[in-house]
């Protein structure tokens, strides 16, 4: 059933995230045939919308306003309401991502609509638009539709496949004007600390520890080893409790769920929490002194060893492997 | 200040999950507050020391939820109210939670609703934003940090990892994130209390509201388990031999790296 589908696009330092090109890759499963419209809400953002039509949307509304420059929900709910007011889409797509989070449930109430939220896979069965999503943190998974009003969803970074960049495709990048009302939320500061670089939900990498890195000082070898595989550092529950770490790192069934194509764990028994937040990562490499540990019964690969001794090592031999790239 | 709390009753995070009959099986399994909602009751506690007033918190649920209502009254929380709609739906989504908790608020003029940023069983994250959009009222997700003077607030938000400092004004609904307080354990005299405290059961027809008011906008047509993952290989030898080994198996074997 051919549908009209939005993408609300996602900026960040400049760029369109990779999360917004994997939901236009969605939406072009939900629009099955119809119209993939993405949409661009922020202060200077005209030049992205050849990319984002790059990538496999049919054309771009772009909303610009000053009040607009940092997300809130105030702002952008008004700039998508207006753009769905204008469009009348059938289905609207977001990042699963906090932007993604902290908006969709509200504009998919304020129109009474159904929103199904971190979806990992999307068909269409029986002129159904039917979503896949984990539930109990990935300890099980439920299929659903929306059975009323417009169909939102939000997608889970790194699970939909977006469409291959075409620098030849075209299409028409047109603005709308919005009128923004006065924001009940003003952003006075933006404090930067977790994120250096590679964002934890969205990285194909993940290195994580455990209570064996034992203090703060010894997620140093972690860290050297995300930065050379260009990924990034989580944790489980216990070292976050220890202090060893801040608890946006957190992966578990409080904390992230990640689904990174290498996750590696140093120092994680693998306790079922944390299982929760990672199992569903597509290569997992277990680094344990303890060869009983839980962990290993859902690795791919495992070493028996201590991480201080097994990390530097891999760190050494990464190296000599982008070399001799 | 007239605080209220959202909150959930949950599967312990300890618990496997099995079906029977297509659906999630909770015999025998054990029920906890959802571990976010905790923070949420713990922040209003302290809100209520600093500033005074009262905290109700709201469940809407089944009779189980007394249980973890009443773990609420005992760490601190002076009234709760259930509102059990198993009589009267039979499937519900996030839509309707939140229809249900906004019109039971709509007349009772809160300054401050806090409830978890999500839920750990349904995952969803919805029914926060939700509230606040039919109660008219900003809201900000993800909090570890809440500070009130007079009807100015100011908070800290989590945005995957960054902090943002927000200023904004009551009413307002906020979301806790980890890391927002540690959540005290209810004291024996504390149990001992929250028997004797207020505790109101509500159904649908209290708020006034019918059955298709609050009808959901999805349907789950399929619960399953992931596939069981398999034990794959421990590598052995000289360390230096196992990691070189590991690396070229991530490498051609798995294509990962």
């Amino acid at each position: 059933m051919a549908r009209k589908v939005l993408v609300l696009g996602e900026v960040r330092d400049g760029s369109l995230r990779n999360v917004s090109f994997e939901a236009i890759g969605a939406a072009n499963l939900a629009a099955d045939g119809g119209e993939v419209v993405g949409v661009l809400v922020g202060e200077n953002i005209q030049t992205l919308g050849n990319e984002f039509i790059q990538y496999g949307a049919d054309r771009v509304i772009t909303v610009e306003d000053e009040k607009l420059a940092q997300y809130t929900s105030d702002g952008y709910a008004q700039a998508v309401l207006a753009v769905i007011a204008a469009e009348n889409p059938e289905g609207i797509i977001f990042g699963h991502t906090a932007l993604g989070k902290d908006l969709a449930p509200r504009i998919a109430g304020k129109l009474n609509s159904g929103l199904i939220s971190d979806v990992t896979s999307i068909e269409e069965a029986g002129g159904n638009l039917v979503f896949t999503r984990p539930i109990y943190s990935g300890k099980a998974f439920e299929k659903k539709i929306v059975t009323d009003g417009v169909i939102f969803a939000t997608i889970r970074p790194n699970n939909i496949e977006p469409l291959a960049k075409d620098e030849s495709r075209t299409g028409d990048v047109s603005s709308l004007r919005v009128e923004i009302k006065d924001l009940r939320a003003i952003i006075k500061d933006v404090v930067r600390k977790a994120t250096e670089g590679v964002d934890l939900s969205e990285a194909k990498v993940v290195i994580a520890g455990g209570r064996g890195v034992k203090s703060e000082e010894g997620f140093k070898p972690l860290k050297e080893l995300a930065q050379v595989l260009g990924g990034a550092v989580g944790a489980s529950r216990g070292a976050c409790d220890a202090d060893y770490c801040d608890y946006s790192l957190q992966i578990g069934q409080t904390g992230k769920v990640v689904t990174p194509d290498l996750y590696i764990a140093c120092g994680i028994s693998g306790a079922i929490q944390h299982l929760a937040g990672m199992s569903n990562s597509k290569v997992i490499v277990a680094i344990n002194k303890d060869p009983e540990a839980n962990i290993f019964k859902i690795a791919d690969y495992g070493i028996v060893g201590d991480l201080f001794e097994v990390v530097p090592l891999l760190i050494e031999e990464c190296k000599k492997l982008k070399l001799n790239v | 200040m007239n605080i209220y709390v959202l909150l959930k009753r949950t599967f312990d995070t300890e618990e496997k999950i099995t079906l029977a009959n297509g659906k999630i099986n909770e015999d025998g399994a054990e029920f906890i507050i959802n571990p976010y909602d905790e923070y949420a009751v713990e922040e209003a506690i302290q809100v209520r020391d600093a500033q005074g007033g009262e905290v109700t918190v709201v469940t809407v649920g089944n009779e189980f939820a007394e249980k973890q209502l009443r773990t609420a009254l005992a760490m601190g929380a002076d009234k709760a109210v259930l509102i059990n709609i198993e009589e009267d739906v039979a499937y519900g989504d996030q839509f309707t939670t939140a229809k249900i908790i906004s019109k039971y608020l709509k007349d009772k003029d809160p300054d401050l609703i806090i409830a978890g940023n999500v839920a750990i069983d349904g995952g969803s994250g919805q029914v926060g934003p939700r509230v606040a959009e039919l109660l008219g009222i900003p809201y900000i997700t993800t909090i570890t940090q809440l500070k009130i003077a007079g009807t100015n607030v100011s908070v800290t938000r989590d945005v995957e990892g960054d902090a943002e400092i927000i200023e904004t004004s009551l009413p307002l609904l906020v979301t806790a994130q980890q890391g927002l307080n540690e959540p005290r354990y209810p004291s024996l005299p504390g149990i001992m209390k929250a028997r004797k405290k207020p505790f109101e059961e509500l159904e649908l027809d209290d708020l006034e509201l019918e059955e298709d008011d609050v009808a959901a906008k999805t349907k789950t047509i399929e619960i399953y388990l992931p596939p069981k993952k398999e034990a794959g290989k421990v590598l052995s030898g000289d360390m230096s031999e196992q990691v070189k080994e590991l690396v070229q198996l991530l490498r051609s074997e798995a294509k990962v790296i």
